[in-house]
């Protein structure tokens, strides 16, 4: 247990992308992040830096966070050239320091995608992948008037298959790590979910041609089988709901 | 003033129904021409715009963060109740209304509760139908786990992740609407004042949190759906944003502020590390199905805890109430967690934490049982203490986690404004003094799918749509108001920033009026909340300026609110002499340290008026008449 190393700490050179706003020039800040332990997460040595550079009356850096327990997913940076750091299944917020080193230097930078334009500092805009849900992402009942919940059984395999698809928490990761910035994982995960259920099927077809359609819109990218966009997902999303993309895809066009 | 909940009378089991009844309509083709206003996305936000959507209402809805997918009700974890007894134990309504009335200590209304037993079950039914995968058997049915407080299965739950499955069916149904026209989505946009026309709430200013404009929305009802303010102990479990500012600002502009004292502390939460922390994680209460919490008995042990045998630990909650054991109410485990580590027999850094141990059920079941059931949550224990709960035992302490207090509304989850609603967690309704797990989740999706729609109407109904407009003078003079307090935090210019600030109160409040509260320790809270208060309008330093994205100022904005906010919840914490629920005074206990509940003099629901921020507030009660579940001292022995 780390409880003696209570007095250890970190000293980081800290490499940062700052942006004014949307379509300002950016560019890297070098900083320095000191008396880090191995207990701090990976934004609470962010907030240390920016206690400092509040004292110091610099601008703080801009960044999205919220539940800090890996379910909301608004936390999005790309360290070191991986989304969300490359530690598996774990987002920025749960990253904890103990994965660095005294004297690492770390590049921070925000997600880039043509679809998610940044905001400011390591901020994006994510409205697109609201845009894809809305374009049929749900199933069109009414509040009131459903059947009792047991009235239609669900295989265990196909509510833990549906289940595993639901995990996505839309945090676009795997749109950042994507070298063509497809959002194939975020729209397969949902089509899958729904898919797979029997109280889903019924507008199966129409869901995957309107979610597709506004993916592209959106200035997504397809998928090329890169793969990158489940090695970053911090909810180990599959890339099988991808596979399973395609084929309702190709099913709702020649049905 | 003495208030009235205007509950339905009659025969229990028939007030919703009747009520239902009496209700007026608002018909379908002028549902329309009424604009709804819906701050906050959580469950009962989300729910509650998706479903008056669907009716046929114009409305928009608001919330600070970037999606509405994206708020805090996504965060629980644990499960949902109804009264479905599909497991064929003996529940029923009656029996989840009873457990309920008796979880909140008995501080609760019984109608309201009455209503949440009863459309439980709607609910579960309703989240099936949108897609949400809980958990199910093998012959492809809905599946149910126990939870504390209760002594049948009625929790149905989605692996670990059940509020974020039921929140992302709402915001499935809220993007449903959204694609239809019927609601519109502000994101990334904070209500920071409530607009009130001729004694009426007609409006909300916000502001933008990506240009940093300030403007007004007006409509004909008002629904705050925004959460509770247990970030007031700065740790919590809360997301960063939660904040008490929305219904805070309703509360200056006259709507009563109800029960702030009843705070829960979750017991099973991971202990805090260090000093840097920016907040706490919960580990499901599920957890305590299979898990047994002791600590050694001997005082000051420091042996590695596989080293202490079997005689030398401590199982003090299944010792202390064998009939609930480890699944005793989330208040009660908490304080007896506090008592064992200030008795000196706490575990981990600083002796703040108890064992949590699954050795036991490891050799019942095998590890790969556990794992699934609760393999996600040993993953996120290790991420954050770097320890393998499979090897050694976890170490929890409780954590501020959820209010029961909020602002007061009467049977239809209307304020004392006329036009302001208020959903989910943040009204005081259902749970008393004391919520037991997996009623949150319920009372959310109950208030926004299955009651708002009827009440609103009702309102609605009486009143003609469109009657105010943007340029009216409350609105503008709103805009100022706001316009100005975001200039004076911008330019003060002192050299503290807003997380020392919030650091100090909510250390403050968490060491004064935490999980034990005294009088002494209370007066003395009073006393210094408004020093912190007039150093902060003094030496507070906020970068950058208003016309762009400035976290630092949202969260000033947000202590500003919570540096007056706590001076309220402590002096409610002060008059109610009495212990209940979520609420301990050290003064009022039984010999064995348990509550002492006082229902000669304190079976109401305090309810306070705003005076000014320096002044006094003023307290209306609301007597609680207990017709069904008869007064009791509650007792899980």
């Amino acid at each position: 247990m780390s409880q003696h190393d209570e007095h250890k700490t970190m000293t980081l050179k800290l490499i940062v992308w700052r942006q004014s706003g949307p379509g300002e020039p950016g560019r890297f800040e070098t900083l320095t992040a000191r008396n880090i332990t191995d207990h701090h997460s990976f934004l609470e040595m962010l907030d240390v830096v920016n206690e400092d550079l509040i004292r110091e009356g610099k601008e703080p850096i801009v960044f999205d966070h919220d539940c800090r327990e890996g379910i909301c997913g608004v936390c999005s940076q790309v360290i070191n050239g991986l989304a969300h750091g490359g530690q598996e299944r774990t987002t920025v917020c749960q990253l904890h320091m103990r994965k660095f080193k005294d004297g690492d230097t770390i590049y921070i930078e925000p997600w880039r995608a043509r679809a998610f334009p940044i905001l400011k500092d390591l901020m994006v805009d994510r409205g697109a992948l609201d845009t894809i849900i809305q374009a049929g992402g749900y199933i069109s009942t009414h509040t009131g008037g459903a059947p009792d919940a047991n009235a239609i059984p669900v295989p265990k395999p196909d509510a833990e298959y549906s289940m595993d698809a639901a995990e996505c928490i839309g945090c676009g990761a795997c749109v950042a790590a994507c070298p063509n910035g497809a959002a194939m994982l975020f729209a397969g995960a949902k089509v899958s979910q729904m898919a797979a259920l029997p109280q889903g099927k019924v507008e199966a077809k129409e869901r995957v041609l309107a979610m597709i359609k506004t993916m592209q819109e959106c200035g997504f990218g397809n998928c090329t089988n890169h793969y990158e966009c489940q090695a970053a997902c911090p909810k180990d999303i599959h890339v099988k709901f991808i596979a399973r993309l395609n084929r309702e895809y190709l099913k709702a066009l020649i049905g | 003033m003495i208030l009235d909940g205007k509950c339905p009378t009659g025969p229990i089991e028939k007030t919703w129904d009747k009520h239902r009844f009496e209700m007026k309509l608002v018909n379908p083709a002028n549902k329309r021409k009424y604009k709804i206003l819906v701050v906050g996305t959580g469950l009962a936000g989300a729910s509650a715009a998706a479903s008056l959507g669907e009716l046929g209402y114009n409305v928009e809805a608001f919330c600070y963060q970037d999606s509405p997918r994206r708020a805090h009700s996504i965060a629980a974890q644990g499960g949902i109740n109804a009264a479905k007894n599909y497991p064929n134990d003996s529940d029923s309504i009656y029996r989840l209304f009873y457990d309920t009335v008796k979880g909140g200590d008995f501080r609760s209304r019984e109608a309201d509760v009455w209503r949440l037993a009863q459309v439980s079950n709607n609910i579960i039914d309703q989240c099936v139908a949108q897609g949400v995968p809980f958990a199910r058997d093998y012959a492809g049915y809905l599946d149910n786990r126990s939870f504390g407080g209760a002594q049948v299965s009625r929790t149905f739950f989605a692996r670990g992740q059940t509020g974020q499955q039921l929140l992302l069916g709402a915001y499935s149904a809220l993007s449903r609407q959204v694609k239809a026209g019927t609601v519109t989505m502000f994101p990334r946009t904070e209500m920071l004042d409530l607009v009130i026309v001729d004694g009426e709430a007609k409006g909300i200013t916000v502001r933008d949190l990506v240009t940093g404009e300030i403007r007004c929305h007006v409509g004909d009802a008002v629904l705050l759906c925004t959460g509770g303010y247990v970030n007031v102990f700065y740790l919590s479990t809360n997301a960063m944003g939660c904040s008490v500012t929305a219904i805070w600002k309703a509360y200056k502009k006259g709507a009563f502020f109800a029960n702030p004292c009843y705070t829960q502390i979750h017991p099973t939460c991971i202990p805090q590390a260090g000093d840097y922390q920016s907040k706490l994680t919960l580990m499901s209460e599920s957890l305590r199905n299979d898990g047994r919490i002791w600590v050694p008995k001997n005082k000051g042990d420091k042996r590695s805890p596989d080293a202490i045998p079997e005689e030398e630990r401590d199982y003090y909650l299944e010792r202390k109430y064998p009939s609930f054991g480890n699944l005793a109410p989330r208040d009660i485990a908490s304080r007896a967690a506090k008592e064992q580590c200030d008795d000196g027999r706490g575990v981990g850094p600083g002796g703040r934490g108890v064992y949590l141990d699954f050795r036991d059920s490891i050799a019942r079941l095998g590890e790969e049982t556990i794992r699934e059931r609760y393999g996600n949550l040993f993953e996120m224990y290790e991420r954050i203490t770097d320890e393998n709960g499979y090897k050694v035992p976890m170490r929890i302490y409780p954590a501020p986690h959820y209010v029961m207090g909020g602002l007061w509304v009467d049977y239809n989850l209307m304020s004392n404004v006329p036009g302001l609603f208020v959903l989910g967690e943040a009204n005081f309704s259902v749970h008393g003094a004391n919520r037991l797990g997996a009623s949150a989740l319920m009372q959310g999706l109950a208030d926004g799918y299955f009651i708002i729609p009827y009440t609103v109407a009702h309102y609605l109904a009486q009143s003609n749509p469109g009657k105010v407009t943007s340029d009216h003078a409350e609105c503008k003079k709103s805009i100022e108001e706001v316009k100005n307090s975001t200039k004076k935090l911008l330019s003060i210019n002192g050299r503290r920033t807003v997380t020392e600030f919030m650091r100090e109160l909510g250390t403050l409040m968490w060491d004064k009026v935490g999980m034990a509260r005294s009088k002494e320790g209370l007066t003395e809270t009073i006393m210094k909340i408004p020093e912190i208060r007039e150093e902060f309008w003094k030496n507070l330093r906020v970068t950058g300026n208003g016309a762009e994205i400035n976290q630092q100022l949202e969260n000033a904005g947000r202590t500003a609110d919570f540096l007056e906010f706590a001076e309220l919840l402590c002096r409610d914490a002060l008059h109610r002499n009495e212990s209940c629920g979520g609420h301990f005074r050290v003064e009022y206990q039984y010999e064995d340290g348990e509550a002492r509940r006082d229902d000669k003099n304190f079976c109401y629901s305090a309810a306070w008026e705003f005076r000014g921020v320096d002044s006094e507030p003023e307290l209306h009660k609301e007597q609680l008449e207990f017709k069904e579940v008869h007064l009791a001292v509650r007792s899980y022995k």
